[in-house]
């Protein structure tokens, strides 16, 4: 058995540990910024500055200047607000396109958008075996759709979609494009094809708090929460206030990450490239989502024949802390829809997300343990032989 | 392991793992077909929802061909008199 070593996140592609820069913008937000925004008083001002500099700020680093940005307080409640604001009932009543792979809070969003408009069930476009959107499908569902939802990158399996062509089959349609980038901003550069973009800086390494929802000028997105009646909201605006440290801590770890390696450069690439290689040699698992496009930062491994809370929970005993999208680690006991998308066994996954600065060392350990642990696990099963 | 309820054609090797979770379900399944020749074909009948994406994705695994997938609203009596709800079965034929 792998000697313990000191216990090491292997589980960061949804919450990654604060960077130092984010806990240093934070104290300074929340010693500065902390009034209502809203005041009329000098303290409100200053929180009124903050808030407009983080805004144009994280506009700039989106590349779009004039672009607004909406400031929700979590990655899911900034995917319903983008899903249901550009999915309004309105004029155009056709249904919302998704992806097989989104976030599961763009498939309740749209499920929902469906029920309240009494409108035409949402269209789910298929992906391949590695996860990429099927664009043959995409485009065949576009005609009178009212919003179209493709992600960047995906959280679980890392595959990256080809945005350029997806966004030039949702402009050529008429449909305005959501893209989910909250697995994908910050880690990998993201090109400038969307009309609504959602990120999450908590994924990148600030601090949990505020969400991002970006709208370029001219999207009609419509407010989707109760609020005051006759009352002028931005667009992407929620109601309640924005957590302005986090928001400023979002701006500036942004800053600092975009001006740094992304992707393929990206210290991590390489590691997975690293991990990837040792664990194809386990037998009977499978390695899942797309080899080349993909982020650098995940990866994902099926093992036949053994639970997933099993390997997770042996683990974590030798202090490597990894996730899964088996349905006996979820909450809702149901396996990963996205897992199930792809044609994956969803038993005995493992998911490994590595934070910025996590070492060869732990990779290793890893790369070492696991393998151990899938055989240890199977020999208790009676599975070795299957 | 018997040509039991829900079995259809007398050829068809019934595996019976309702009431068990994943991955209980591919591994007995696994387990009793292990020596059959290719051609074979048995039904697997379970209550776990994940069989529907798991025993598909074994036989990819394993070569094996998926006939059909779906769930039943009668999934019969077990051996010991209770019935269960609905489940799932999927029928697979051993090789390409």
């Amino acid at each position: 058995m792998t000697a313990s070593g000191d216990p090491v996140d292997l589980d960061n592609s949804v919450a990654a540990p604060p960077l130092p820069e984010a806990l240093e913008a934070w104290r300074a937000g929340a010693l500065d910024a902390w009034a209502d925004e809203r005041a009329r008083h000098g303290s409100g001002a200053r929180s009124r500055l903050v808030l407009d500099e983080v805004r144009g700020a994280l506009a700039t680093a989106l590349g779009d200047p004039g672009c607004l940005v909406g400031l929700p307080p979590d990655h899911v409640r900034a995917l319903h607000a983008a899903v249901l604001g550009c999915a309004a009932p309105g004029r155009a009543d056709g249904p919302v396109v998704l992806s097989a792979v989104e976030h599961s809070a763009v498939h309740h969003a749209a499920a929902d958008a469906a029920r309240s408009a009494g409108s035409t069930e949402p269209r789910e476009v298929p992906v391949d075996g590695d996860g990429r959107v099927d664009l043959e499908a995409l485009e065949r569902a576009l005609p009178g759709a009212r919003v179209a939802c493709v992600q960047h990158a995906n959280a679980e399996i890392g595959t990256v979609q080809d945005l350029e062509r997806v966004h030039a089959l949702c402009r050529d349609a008429g449909v305005p494009l959501v893209v989910d980038a909250g697995a994908s901003l910050g880690h990998v550069p993201v090109p400038a094809a969307w009309d609504v973009l959602v990120a999450s800086p908590r994924a990148w390494g600030s601090v949990a708090g505020a969400a991002v929802l970006a709208l370029r000028e001219g999207v009609r997105w419509r407010p989707h929460e109760p609020g005051e009646a006759g009352a002028s909201r931005r667009p992407g605006e929620h109601p309640g206030t924005v957590d302005v440290p986090a928001a400023l801590a979002a701006a500036v770890t942004l800053q600092g990450l975009l001006a740094g390696p992304l992707g393929a450069a990206d210290p991590r690439h390489a590691l997975v490239d690293r991990l990837r290689g040792a664990l194809a040699t386990v037998p009977s698992t499978r390695l899942v989502g797309h080899p080349d496009e993909r982020l650098p930062h995940v990866l994902t491994l099926s093992a036949l024949y053994v639970p997933g809370e099993e390997l997770v929970r042996r683990l974590d005993v030798r202090g490597l802390r990894v996730g899964s999208g088996s349905a006996c680690t979820a909450d809702t006991l149901r396996p990963s829809h996205v897992l199930a998308a792809v044609g994956a066994l969803t038993h005995g996954n493992v998911r490994v997300g590595l934070a910025r600065g996590t070492g060869p060392e732990a990779v290793d350990r890893l790369a070492e343990a696991l393998p151990e642990v899938v055989a240890e696990v199977r020999r208790e099963l009676g599975a070795e032989d299957l | 392991m018997t040509a039991g309820p829900g079995g259809g054609a007398p050829d068809v090797l019934v595996v019976d793992a309702r009431g068990l979770r994943c991955p209980l379900p591919v591994l007995r399944l696994a387990a009793a077909v292990r020596d059959l020749p290719p051609g074979t074909r048995a039904a697997v009948l379970a209550t776990d929802p994940a069989v529907v994406h798991d025993v598909p994705a074994w036989a990819g695994m394993r070569g094996h061909t998926v006939e059909s997938v779906g769930p039943v609203d009668d999934a019969g009596a077990k051996a010991d008199g209770r019935t269960d709800a609905a489940g799932y079965r999927v029928l697979v034929r051993l090789g390409p």
